[in-house]
This record gives structure tokens, sequence and C-alpha cells, in this order.
């Protein structure tokens, strides 16, 4: 088995000049989130001048400030907007997107869809933790049916969106989904990720203890996790479950995985040929 | 089209809206996002013809107008020059993005081709509604340049400044255009490259850890490099300190916000472009932009052949507004008539200017329909 | 990955520590616990597996596992 990755790696990768610890709340899975991306950056050994960072706007877009790669802080829900056109400018670059429910799902739904319908070559991260944090707790397009927020204090009456399953609708080349209760898995499928052409999504179920825990009944921060460790299921595993079984369990793993060329692969491709190249 | 023969210059019979590409050619875009919309529309099929053919050149059509502006800001980061082109509607939508880009120090170049308005408004109609909010349409204080072009020469000309512009100032520029501009075909001469100047950003030349992406400079705009080119920084819409990391201690958002003000303020006068026309001697001076300027030109010469001094100062730049130009006309001009296809936009920003001493008469039309010569010439003998 | 015990250094810097719990909760040997200040301590080194969870787990970025070094005898 591989060597343990462990933070003395994540160290080199944190801008020394910004002040640690950094603001997210203690226990907020988003943090394991990114030590899970640098480690996965780290593994395939990509030069930090050749990684962008695009961050949406959230507590999870707030991660970008810390890492010491190319990071650019957008606006709410528009990351993949920017990072579609730093990768078809730049297409050496590996764009990695950050976002929230919210911004992904919500605002930024459109992009998401565009994005993996088009098959452009980024790397997003939806940090899953079916709250709006940043803002202060309102149910998010993935709050659970029933649950609390502070914008449905009687129970959420809508459905939440499948994440994975309206990424592989709408055609994205890779889907997975992992928490950051499993991170040595989610370093797998971020490892995997990056090294997909085209589009690529992991939805990371990142608890949010502050917002949405609080409001449902989870104890502690920890409690939360202790939720991932049961209810995460591979999704090998839970397809031979029953509906009994299922509920209240959800599938993590790798959902799609096919390899059509990325836009920007076949775009240049076409410039070349074009030039009357052979390309 | 012709071949290009050395020495002579390239005509062509262009719309407005094709001049423009080809201005933006000649200043280096290379990139182009949008979205389609009248009466904007060809600028983005024929840039679909001619980018991809183009060393660099990439052309993609998005979602929306916000993903557009997203788009463009993240070829512009990357070290592209970047543009788009919309109209009312899509104007709108990329409020937000523009204000970014302005917090951020993009420079790129955003073409609104203005119909009439508001909402879906006259989609075919030409229109001057939106010089205000192309001024102060996304949130915030800030600065912002905005120009405009009267006929289909200047729409490559203005575009090529355009370009200079955002490059020059690392900044978003607007260029207004109307429907009239936008649709007008007629001939125009392809500048050889030595009659015309085109500017790129100025890229940091020091070791990457010293550079700091939004410190002050002498000239008050600090170098670009290009993502990826070794000079790893932040970039966030947040105020920002000079490393680009979030700040709100009062100092260092002072200094940010009037450094990007410095920056183009300082430039006034190279940023402030217009023509006067018969204006040294006028008693009645019109002032105007777009297609209504080639009316007030005309408008102008038949109010000469009848004995009235009239003169046109026609503005090029609609902001920073061209203060200097209009005092120097109010030297002499009784009377300043401003004849404009809204309901006094820019004849608001004369009257600031103006401050009681002439006579300022607002000459206004919003039924999509353009402003005629006789229309200002009846003004000008009024007044 | 897990190792013998005995072998591993356990470092945690309280600066950055936000007592969030989850290494204390998730330790599989109980290496770990929160002090007076809600800070995360090592107390028992000695039974530390290398397992890593702890150091893959820390929102924080706040631990560090080695392998304790030795001159060689
Ligand atoms: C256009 C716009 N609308 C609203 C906001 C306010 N806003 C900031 S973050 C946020 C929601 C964040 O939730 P999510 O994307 O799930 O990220 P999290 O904080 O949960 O990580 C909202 C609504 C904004 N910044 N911009
Ligand atoms: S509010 Fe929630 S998502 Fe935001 S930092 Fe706190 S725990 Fe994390
Ligand atoms: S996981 Fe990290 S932040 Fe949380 S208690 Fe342990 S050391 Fe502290
Ligand atoms: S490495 Fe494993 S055994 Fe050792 S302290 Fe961390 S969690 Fe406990
Ligand atoms: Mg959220």
């Amino acid at each position: 088995m591989s060597e343990v990755i462990g933070n003395h790696i994540i160290h080199k990768y944190l801008r020394h000049n910004k002040k640690f610890p950094h603001v997210l709340c203690p226990g907020c899975g988003h943090g394991i989130a990114l030590g899970a991306l640098i480690r996965s950056v780290h593994c395939l050994g990509l030069e930090k001048d050749d990684v962008v960072i695009v961050a949406g706007i959230g507590c999870s877009g707030r991660l970008a400030v810390y890492v010491d790669f190319n990071t650019v802080h957008t606006t709410h829900g528009r990351a993949l907007t920017f990072a579609t056109g730093i990768k078809m400018a730049k297409p050496h670059l590996k764009v990695i997107c950050l976002m929230g429910d919210g911004d992904a799902l919500s605002i930024g739904g459109n992009h998401l869809i565009h994005a993996a319908r088009r098959n452009i070559g980024i790397t997003a991260l939806v940090l899953n933790n079916n709250i709006y944090g940043m803002t202060g707790g309102q149910c998010s397009p993935t709050t659970p049916h029933g649950s609390f927020s502070m914008t449905s204090p009687y129970g959420q009456l809508e459905k939440g969106f499948d994440v994975a399953e309206l990424a592989r609708a709408a055609g994205a080349n890779f889907v997975a989904r992992g928490t950051s209760f499993h991170a040595q898995q989610l370093d797998k499928l971020l490892i995997q990720a990056l090294q997909h052409p085209g589009f690529s999504m992991v939805e990371v179920v990142s608890p949010c203890h502050t917002q949405y825990g609080r409001k449902n009944k989870f104890k502690g921060a920890v409690d939360m996790y202790k939720w991932l460790k049961k209810s995460a299921t591979p999704v090998e595993r839970y397809a031979e479950l029953d509906e009994t079984g299922q509920k209240d369990r959800f599938p993590i793993g790798v959902f799609v995985d096919n390899d059509a060329p990325g836009l920007e692969e076949q775009y240049y491709a076409l410039k070349e040929k074009m030039r009357g190249r052979k390309s | 089209m012709a071949a290009g023969r050395k020495k002579k210059r390239k005509e062509l019979f262009a719309l407005g809206n094709e001049a423009v590409v080809e201005g933006a050619l000649l200043a280096g875009c290379s990139f182009y996002g949008g979205y389609p919309i009248t009466p904007s529309s060809e600028i983005m099929e024929v840039m679909a013809q001619r980018l991809p053919k183009n060393d660099n050149g990439v052309f993609l059509q998005m979602e929306d107008e916000i993903a557009s502006m997203g788009a463009v800001i993240g070829a512009s980061l990357a070290g592209c020059k970047a543009m788009t082109a919309t109209s009312g509607p899509g104007f709108s939508l990329m409020q937000e993005h523009l204000g970014y880009a302005c917090m951020v120090e993009a420079p790129l170049v955003l073409v609104n081709v203005m119909r009439g308005g508001p909402s879906t408004g006259l989609p075919t109609s030409p229109a001057q509604g939106d010089v205000q909010q192309a001024r102060w349409g996304t949130h915030g204080d800030h600065s912002m340049i905005v120009l405009s072009a009267s006929n289909v020469q200047e729409c490559l000309e203005m575009t090529i400044t355009a370009f200079n512009m955002a490059e020059k100032y690392r900044t978003p520029v607007v260029l207004l255009l109307d429907e009239i501009t936008a649709h007008t075909r007629e001939k125009i001469t392809i500048p050889r490259e030595d009659e015309y100047e085109v500017f790129n950003r100025v890229v940091p030349t020091m070791p990457p850890e010293w550079y700091k992406p939004f410190e002050e400079t002498v000239r008050g705009v600090p170098p670009m490099p290009p993502i990826g080119s070794g000079y790893r920084f932040h970039v966030t819409g947040l105020t920002h300190d000079p490393n680009g990391f979030p700040t709100s201690r009062p100092e260092e958002v002072a200094d940010l916000m009037e450094r990007m003000f410095r920056k183009i303020d300082q430039f006034l006068p190279q940023v402030s472009l217009y023509e006067e026309y018969l204006c040294a001697d006028a008693d009645v001076c019109v002032v105007a932009y777009g297609s209504v300027a080639r009316s007030a030109e005309y408008a102008v010469e038949q109010a000469r052949e009848r004995g009235v001094k009239a003169g046109l100062l026609k503005l090029k730049t609609l902001f920073p507004y061209p203060r200097a130009a209009t005092e120097k006309v109010m030297g002499h001009a009784r009377a300043l008539v401003v004849p404009e296809m809204n309901m006094g936009q820019i004849s608001r920003e004369v009257k600031r200017v103006n401050n009681g001493r002439a006579t300022v008469r607002a000459l206004n039309r919003v039924d999509g329909q353009i402003i005629t010569p006789s229309e200002i010439l009846k003004a000008i003998m009024q007044v | 990955m897990a190792k013998e015990k005995g072998n591993s250094k356990v470092t945690i810097y309280p600066d950055w520590c936000k007592g969030c719990g989850i290494c204390v909760a998730f330790c599989p040997a109980k290496v770990i616990e929160l002090d007076g200040q809600g800070k995360a301590r090592v107390v028992r080194e000695e039974d530390c597996i290398h397992c890593g969870f702890c150091e893959l787990h820390c929102p924080d970025f706040a631990i560090v596992v080695t392998e304790i070094e030795r001159c060689p005898k």
C-alpha cells in the first residue's frame, strides 16, 4: 500500500503569507476536501504554476486564497464560466473549480449543465453541505426534503437535486461522489477526475455543522461524520441493496467514466486542420 | 475581396458590426465569448468564422451573457485580448461581471449595440438608452471608460482604441453603438500596419516572488502576467490588498479604490476623445454622438448655409465625460443643442459642465426612430 | 498502511487546532484527547498505529504523523 501523504506535504502547498488557521468553522468538511485536492495534485506531480483554482462564492469559495496555485475567486455561481475562458485560452493548464452546492446548482446550475454538455476540460468539485453556509444557513437546492434551515423553518417542501445524476444527465465525462469522511477514497476519486479528459465532476458530501447540523438534530461536527460513516455506501454495494436497505444511505464512488475528448482538444485540433497541417 | 496589394490600403464594403470585427482583429483580439442578440449578432457570427483561423484565436458561444463575460474575463486573465458584444437585455445581465472586471482590473472590450428599451423593447430599432447604464450599471463606485462610434469607419477605429485603452489602463472598456451604425453598410478603409497603434498590456519583469499584482506603480496600473506564466497570485472580487488578498482595513481599502480611480483620471486628456466640426466660431453648438452625430453634421452645414454660425462637438468618449472639450465650446457658444435617442442621458452631463453659462437645449426622441437633420436644424434655428 | 505501535510521532500544532474533535473521536487507538482549552493533545503516542486517519481528516491541517527517527545502533 502506498505511503500516507500527510500534512507535511499539504503544508508545502499552503500560502505562507496567509493567516492560518483558515476562516472556516471547526470541523468544517471543506477543509478536508481541500486537503484531498492538494494531495491529488501532489500525487499527479503537477507543477504549481500549471494549476488554476477557480472558486465561486461561499465558504467553499473561500478555500482558494489559501493555496499556492494560480487562484481566482470569482462571482457567486459563475466559477465555471471563468474557468471555461481560461481553459480554452490556455489548454495546457489544469483548471479546477471549487464550488458550493448553492453556488454550483442554484445560481450556477445553468453553467454546470452546459460545462458538462460541452465537455470542457475542467475538474469541478462541488462541496455539498446541503445548505448555504456562508450566508447563514438558508436552504439550498440540495437541502433534503423535510430538513430544516433558516428559510425552511417548518421543513423543506421541495426535493433536493441528486448532483451526480444531474451531471450524468448533462453529459459529464466523469462523475463521482465522495465524502469528507472518506478522505483516502476522495484522493483517489480526485486523481481519476484530474486525469480525465473533458469535464469531470466530483461531488464531495461535506458536513456543515454550524448551519445545517445544528438545525437538523446533529449534536456536533463529529456526529455528522458519524452519519457519513454510516450512510455513505460504495456504489457497487448500494446497487445490491433493496429499497429499505437503500433508505437512509447514499452511494459513493464512480458513476460515469467516459473518455470523450474535451472541447479544447477538439477546438485546437480543428484549428490545426484548418491550417492545413495534419493534426 | 481585393487581394492585398502592397502599399495600397484594403477597402471593404462592411456593416458597422463587421467593422468592429476588423478593428478587433487588427488590435489583436484573440478571444470572443458571446451570446446572440439582435442587433449585435453579426459581430459574433463573423468572429465565429474568423477567430478559429487565427493563430491563437478562440471563439466560444456561451450559454448566456453572464457566462460570456465570465469566459471573457477568464481569457483576459489568461493573457488574451478578449471581447464580447451584446445589446440591451444582455448588457443588463453582464453588469455584475463588468464590475468584477473593474475590481480585478481585467482588460476587455464589451460592445453594446443599443436598441430600444427598457426590457425587450424594440429589438430592431435604434436607441441610445444605455448611456448611463454603461457608466453606472454595475454596483459600487468605479471608473468606467465608455466610447462610441458614429459611422462604420469609426466602428473599426474605436474598437482598436477600445482595446488599446483596456490594455493600457487594465480596465474593461464599453463601446456603445446603436442599431443604425451597426447595420449601416458602407465603404471603409482598413488602415495599413503603420497607420494604427496597438498597445499590449505591460507584463511584470521582476522575479515572481517580488511581484505584487495590485501594487501602486508610477502609472497607477500594475503590470499583469498571464495565468500560468510563473507568477502565482490570487484574484478576487473582494476588496483586496496589493497582494490580492481580501482586506477590509480602511487604509488598504482606500488605497485600492483611489488608485483605481486615479489610474484613469490621470490620463483624462488621452482618454477624452472628440471631434470638433466648425466649432471655432460657433454661436450654437450641437453636442452629439453615435448615428445622431451624422444627422447633426448635416444640420450644422445647413444652418451655416442659412447664416447661423453652428458647430458640432462629436463625442467619441462618453465617459469619463469630456468636460474640457465641452467647456471650450461653451466659451463662445451661447447655446448648445444635445440631440439624443433617449430622454437626456448625455444632456444631463452637459448641463452639469455648463453651470448655467449657456442655454442647453435637449432634443430627445424615444420612438425607435432616428433623429433627422431637419429636426436638429430646427432646434439650432430656434435657440 | 497501519504499522506497528511505538514507531510513530504525532505532532499537533495547537495554534492551528480548532478543537473540532474529529481526530479524538475517530482515532482507532485513542491516542488523542481534547485538553482543558479545547485543543487536541497527544496522550498515548505509543499506541499510535500510524493509520493516518487523524492527519487526513483534520480540517485545519494541524496534525502531522511521522515515523520516529532513531539513530542507527
Ligand atoms: C449574485 C449573488 N447573490 C447572492 C450572494 C450571496 N451569497 C454568498 S455565498 C451564498 C451561498 C453559499 O452557499 P453555497 O454555495 O452552498 O456555499 P457554502 O457556503 O455552503 O460552502 C450566497 C447566496 C452573492 N454573493 N452573489
Ligand atoms: S458555515 Fe458551514 S460551510 Fe461555512 S465554514 Fe462553517 S461549517 Fe463550513
Ligand atoms: S482534527 Fe484537527 S482541528 Fe480538529 S481537534 Fe483534531 S487537531 Fe484539532
Ligand atoms: S495516525 Fe491513526 S492511530 Fe495514530 S494518532 Fe492518528 S488516528 Fe490515531
Ligand atoms: Mg453549501
